[in-house]
């Protein structure tokens, strides 16, 4: 049987891929993906946790999470269109109306 | 296997409220005029003001908890929600942003809001959250032909989006740690356990992400961009409603259940803190946005409550309480001054206001003052109170600090005064007034007074 150790590495690691594609690159679609990636490494780490703990809560919450990450997933995507509607760019260094 | 219908009583506010947000959805496909659902949002907020006393009690398998703490949220959530109505009603009309689902949507973020106040278990704290901060990223990009509020949209939804995924790796190690989401069984659990370094890196992460949410420096810095893209009357909601929310699960989570790790939270809130009080005071002396000033010091004051949080007693808590409420009225008033002066977006717009309109003038003064924190206003009592309960906690040094950052405070506040009294008009401001605008400005500006002269309506 796969320890435990493995799969919260897993999620770890992926979840770090998450979060450096996150800081690093500066397309909105691909930042997008990111954060997709480190909620689903969230998801991994939870249901190792269940699996492990003998405790169905794990679960639950997994799939309370991959709902809310669908509607997230619909609202960036929503928000990204009308974005381009108005100024045909996807990059975050063109989209500069205010300097905060 | 028979599972029992569960207890409704306690959470019957939500339910009608997010029932009446539905319902507001569809009616808004058949009506013409949208202004009528605006007021049906107004009625409903009352009525559930009125029900909030008798909905007390546990629910849904003990994940949802309805307490005289969770209550006083509420009335703050169902304050904002009634005032921010009212200051939309002529002004999204105005900004051809007249869509029914603006007020589904406001509805929405107050359910959201109330669920993260109510929330006993994780799962529920994070659903109130997401249910939140969704609507608030569709609210804050509603103008949909403006590039601004698009940009405002998109900025919050991706340093949103960052900060949940960062609060669900928090909350799931701390699931994995302790073997339950409930946080009262969470706080049981770590009583008997030593703190281990994954302990405190979890604790961090929700810690976090409680910041973002609350727009405490150095997680502020979607704010200013957000609150100015946005709409108005959605930037006076954003800048009360999540922030009390993001204060009401703070309190719920550090306070229940990482009470055994008290001085290694308030150690990662006291440098939140003091960075908050200084980014947000230093860097609004050189706005000349009217929006984008209002948005540091509301980055400020998240400071100030959090000293109420740092005190970890009661008392703090009650102060951290009382000091939100106060700022729902004098915030959401400053901003429907900003909304009654047509493009009055720019510092400069104020000059000489003073001379063309004495009484608008006077209530910008009004809040301007409480906000300073000057008494006779509601602001020195909420700061007064805040400071108060540091100190009796043994934080003199950190009141110190936060008067420091108060004074200057009063120069970027004192300054509009000043242009507003002192100043010759450069143009003639026009003001764009309505009966409901109106009533917000006179509800928030008489709460402001009443409550500075009889601090003891609010004081738990």
């Amino acid at each position: 049987m796969v320890p435990l150790e493995c799969y919260i590495g897993l999620s770890a690691i992926i979840f770090m891929i998450g979060v450096a594609g996150f800081l690093i690159r500066r397309n909105i679609i691909i930042m997008l993906m990111s954060i997709e990636l480190m909620l689903n490494a969230v998801n991994i780490s939870l249901v190792a946790f269940s699996h492990y703990l003998q405790d169905l809560r794990g679960q639950v919450f997994v799939f309370f999470i991959i709902t809310v990450a669908a509607a997230e997933a619909a609202i960036g995507l929503a928000i990204l269109v009308s974005l381009f509607k108005n100024k045909a760019a996807v990059h975050t260094d063109e989209i500069t109306e205010m300097k905060g | 296997m028979n599972i029992p219908f569960p207890d409704l009583t306690p959470a019957i506010p939500e339910i009608i409220i997010s029932m009446v947000a539905t319902f507001l959805l569809i009616a808004e496909l058949v009506a013409k005029n949208k202004s009528p659902l605006g007021y049906i949002g107004i009625a409903t907020a009352a009525i559930v003001m009125y029900l909030l006393p008798v909905s007390r009690g546990e629910t849904f398998g003990g994940m949802f908890i309805s307490d005289s703490y969770s209550t006083y949220f509420k009335l703050i959530f169902l304050i904002n929600l009634i005032l921010t109505i009212l200051i939309s009603l002529k002004y999204i009309h105005k900004e051809k942003a007249d869509y029914g689902e603006y007020y589904s949507l406001l509805l929405f973020a107050t359910a959201g809001m109330m669920l993260m106040a109510s929330a006993k278990d994780l799962i529920i704290l994070y659903l109130g959250l997401e249910l939140m901060a969704l609507s608030t990223y569709i609210l804050a990009g509603i103008k949909r032909h403006d590039i601004k509020s698009n940009e405002a949209a998109i900025k919050y939804f991706l340093l949103g989006g960052f900060s949940s995924a960062l609060l669900l790796y928090g909350m799931s190690l701390l699931y994995g740690i302790t073997t339950t989401t409930d946080i009262y069984k969470i706080a049981q659990y770590l009583q008997q356990k030593e703190t281990t370094p994954v302990l405190l890196l979890s604790m961090s992460l929700i810690a976090v992400a409680f910041a973002f949410k609350i727009a405490a420096a150095p997680f502020h810095m979607w704010a200013p961009d957000v609150y100015e893209g946005a709409p108005t009357s959605v930037t006076a909601f954003m800048s009360v409603g999540p922030k009390a929310a993001g204060f009401a699960v703070i309190g719920r989570v550090f306070y229940v259940a990482f009470y055994n790790l008290q001085t290694d939270w308030t150690a990662v809130f006291i440098a939140i803190a003091i960075l908050t009080m200084a980014v947000g005071n230093i860097l609004a002396i050189v706005q000349t946005n009217i929006k984008r000033m209002l948005a540091y010091s509301s980055i400020a004051h998240a400071g100030y409550a959090l000293l109420g949080v740092i005190a970890g007693t009661n008392e703090g808590l009650n102060a951290m309480m009382t000091y939100l409420l106060i700022y729902a009225f004098m915030n959401i008033g400053a901003f429907a001054i900003v909304i009654l002066l047509h493009k009055g977006e720019e510092i400069k717009d104020y000059d000489g206001l003073a001379k063309s309109h004495p009484l608008v003038a006077a209530i910008m003064l009004v809040f301007m003052f409480s906000l300073t924190g000057i008494p006779p206003t509601a602001g020195f009592i909420g700061k007064f109170n805040v400071f108060m309960a540091a100190i009796n906690a043994g934080y003199t040094w950190l009141v110190v600090i936060a008067v420091i950052f108060s004074a200057i405070s009063a120069y970027y506040y004192l300054r509009i005064v000043m242009n507003m009294y002192m100043k010759n008009m450069t143009e003639e401001v026009k003001i764009i007034s309505s009966l409901a605008l109106s009533g917000a400005i006179f509800i928030t500006v008489i709460a402001v007074l009443v409550i500075g002269i009889i601090p003891s309506l609010v004081i738990i």
